[in-house]
């Protein structure tokens, strides 16, 4: 939702990064206020996983220029660990799967590192299992997942569920999330969009990045961006997702190599 | 009871005697000269046998020497460092309370606990006070008169006995840890045997012996567990070196649970021999954990003697700093239906060496066998070295048989995952690195080891990092 006068949690100004000197990011520049949910769309190696991956501070990307601020911090001055801590939280387009790590456990671990960095007591096992039991209800998952393995042998959907029980128990002050939807069938991807709008509030924001319009009809945004060649070429409102819908991406291709020439 | 053991894995040293010289090997004839220790048992006729299988013992372990690299089962793993060491055997208890070694016990084993001292029985340090009829844990000297001649007819019987480093503990042995399970007891409280190290002024030698016979149904639960004294001081850099030898001999539809540890201080050499034989229908199960040892050996043979046997070999080893730890396992499936299932993890940090060689035989006879085995292995460190070879031999037609090894590094990509839920990148690693030795540990019979190896596992892993 649009909130008049709300915070600015996030704000992209001219971002670039690059991938074993490859430049991905050409100049990312965007601004999240608290209550809203942006999409982000684009075709494929648009640069909307990296750019993800860049907010959540993923080692593998050189950032080159440009700034995050989140919550007033320099976002790319902080370790991955302090994003989180903070309240950034990505959710995995591919869950990892840990052997050994009991899903449970490994919850509760980041739960209490979210509730260290903001002053408050850690939760025990006991207090923390009500706590979970809560919010599984939220994604209607089965409590026998949370004595497996973390993503152990679990199907997409599982995975992907599992990721918003993350989000939910880590209460994020921006939570990205990354082609969440790509890969469910359309019951899953209902369940996993309800989850999202239980947890989304005037406090907090969202950032959809997604291929398909598909989600869009789950989880309405306020804004929606298009991404190509590492930049975002267009935005608009949430009738610019059904526009791409029927029209595809092609058009503003175009439009953008024909910008992008005109500025060489 | 029957155990069927085919009369020519029956050792008969005579025919070597004459046909090969004797001392070859200086360093190794010390050796045999050093462990020739009073025999711990009173009544003569148990002495007069025991000394002769000793006497052949040693007349064999001196015409070998001491394995080279050039050797092919020791191909990896050298043991110049061994020979560097004059080591001298003890004979004497070692002044070790009981309270010095609280922390060494296993609260489910408190009554069932047999304890060695650098290779010497320490009855004060024992007890077996809780098991039931029908079982017998004991040193030799406290065995009853009926059992003693029937340890005669399973010690030095097994298919591999010859081999330098066994002769050399038969050679040596004084006394004997013994675990006799009678015709269908069922044994539900674990049976300890602890061999603790000291670690003087001088390197010493102690070849721990044990015999464990699980007769026709019986099932029984057994911790072997080696380990420096925890009142020795830390920072000690005497060497000594633990060379044992464990026979386990399996009848038909028996159940063993065997779990070894080897927890010995960082100067120690540990050349460990587990041997088993199972007759049909019976079930063994080995978990192996190697965390110690400057260089340590675990020779690990089953031999299959009848008809669908199930075979469970799971090992962990963890090892970092200068350690070589290296596991030859050997299954010999020679009769059908037989099923064995193998894990071996590594976790190899600094610039330690790991070497594993599974050897799985399945001839002819072995029709409709499963054998599968997997070794994986997570190296810490650039410098960190394996040698993995799984050895598979199959001639019978219709069997399920897989291998496989893998050799990985901590994934980046795991990481970065728990990094962005908070933790930070230290926790990451040593969360990913105790996740992989927990698919072992978990598998661990008692919950006290379970406990106890997951802090020696976060101790060993604190060093790492």
């Amino acid at each position: 939702m649009i909130v008049e006068n709300s915070e600015v949690i996030l704000s992209v100004r001219n971002l670039t990064a690059e991938v074993n000197g490859t430049p991905i990011l050409k100049g990312i520049n965007l601004e999240v206020k608290a209550g809203e949910i942006h999409a982000i769309m684009g075709p494929n190696g648009s640069g909307k996983s990296t750019f993800s991956k860049v907010l959540a501070g993923h080692p593998a990307y050189d950032v080159t220029g440009g700034e995050v601020i989140f919550q007033g911090e320099n976002l790319l001055e902080m370790e991955p660990e302090e994003r989180a801590r903070a309240g950034v939280f990505l959710a995995f387009q591919y869950p990892l799967e840990i052997p050994g790590v009991s899903n449970l456990d490994f919850l509760r671990v980041a739960y209490n590192s979210r509730r260290k960095q903001q002053g408050l007591e850690e939760l025990d096992s006991f207090d923390f299992d009500e706590l979970v039991q809560e919010k599984l209800e939220i994604v209607k998952m089965n409590p026998a997942f949370l004595s497996r393995s973390l993503n152990e042998g679990f199907s997409g959907g599982e995975k992907k569920r599992n990721e918003i029980l993350q989000m939910a128990l880590l209460e994020p002050k921006v939570a990205i999330l990354d082609e969440t939807d790509s890969g469910l069938d359309i019951d899953a991807l209902k369940i996993v969009a309800d989850g999202v709008n239980q947890l989304t509030s005037p406090e907090n924001a969202t950032i959809l990045i997604t291929h398909y319009q598909r989600l869009l009809n789950y989880i309405v945004p306020d804004f929606v961006h298009v991404m190509a060649q590492g930049r975002i070429i267009t935005s608009g409102g949430k009738e610019l997702a059904l526009e791409l819908e029927s029209r595809g991406y092609d058009w503003l291709l175009e439009d953008a190599a024909i910008m992008e020439v005109g500025t060489r | 009871m029957s155990i069927q053991v085919s009369p020519s894995t029956i050792p008969n040293p005579d025919e070597f005697v004459t046909s090969v010289l004797a001392d070859r090997d200086p360093y190794l004839t010390e050796l045999v000269k050093q462990c020739q220790g009073l025999i711990q048992v009173i009544e003569p006729e148990t002495v007069a046998w025991v000394q002769e299988l000793r006497d052949r013992a040693a007349s064999l372990a001196r015409q070998y020497t001491i394995p080279s690299r050039n050797d092919e089962e020791w191909r990896f793993t050298d043991l110049s460092t061994l020979r560097q060491v004059t080591f001298q055997a003890v004979s004497e208890q070692s002044a070790i309370s009981l309270s010095d070694i609280k922390s060494l016990t296993l609260p489910e084993a408190v009554n069932s606990r047999l304890v060695f001292v650098n290779g010497v029985y320490a009855a004060d340090l024992s007890s077996v006070a809780d098991l039931p009829d029908g079982v017998v844990v004991s040193n030799l000297a406290g065995l009853p008169i009926t059992h003693r001649s029937r340890v005669k007819d399973y010690l030095a019987q097994h298919q591999g006995v010859q081999e330098v480093f066994t002769s050399l503990n038969t050679a040596g042995i004084t006394d004997i840890a013994v675990v006799w399970v009678e015709k269908n007891v069922v044994v539900e409280t674990p049976i300890h045997l602890l061999f603790i190290s000291t670690s003087g002024n001088t390197p010493i030698i102690s070849q721990p012996r044990c015999l464990i016979v699980a007769e026709l149904g019986s099932s029984v639960t057994l911790i072997e567990d080696y380990i420096s004294s925890p009142t020795s001081n830390s920072q000690s850099l005497t060497p000594y070196f633990t060379n044992s030898v464990t026979e386990i001999v399996l009848a038909e539809n028996a159940q063993v649970s065997h779990t070894r540890v080897e927890r010995e201080s960082v100067e120690a050499f540990h050349i460990g021999k587990t041997a088993v034989t199972q007759a049909r229908d019976s079930h063994y199960t080995c978990s192996a954990i190697t965390l110690g040892g400057k260089l340590s050996r675990h020779n690990l043979e089953v031999f299959q003697t009848g008809e669908q046997t199930e075979t469970t070999l799971n090992g962990l080893t963890m090892i970092a700093g200068q350690q070589v730890a290296d596991t030859h396992s050997a299954i010999a499936l020679n009769y059908p239906y037989g099923t064995s299932n193998q894990l071996h993890k590594c976790i190899v940090a600094d610039k330690a060496h790991v070497v594993f060689n599974g050897k799985i035989f399945v001839p002819k006879p072995a029709q409709l066998t499963n054998a599968n085995q997997l070794n994986r292995n997570l190296l810490l460190s650039p410098k960190a070295r394996v040698d993995t070879k799984p050895q598979l031999e199959i001639t019978a037609d219709n069997v399920k048989c897989s291998h496989g090894a893998t050799v990985s590094q901590l994934e980046d990509e795991e990481i970065f995952y728990l990094q962005s839920r908070g933790l930070d990148e230290n926790d990451a690693r040593n969360l990913l690195i105790t996740a992989f030795a927990t698919e072992i540990i978990n598998q661990l019979p008692l919950a006290s080891l379970r406990e106890t190896l997951s802090v020696a596992v976060n101790h060993q892993r604190l060093a790492v990092t």
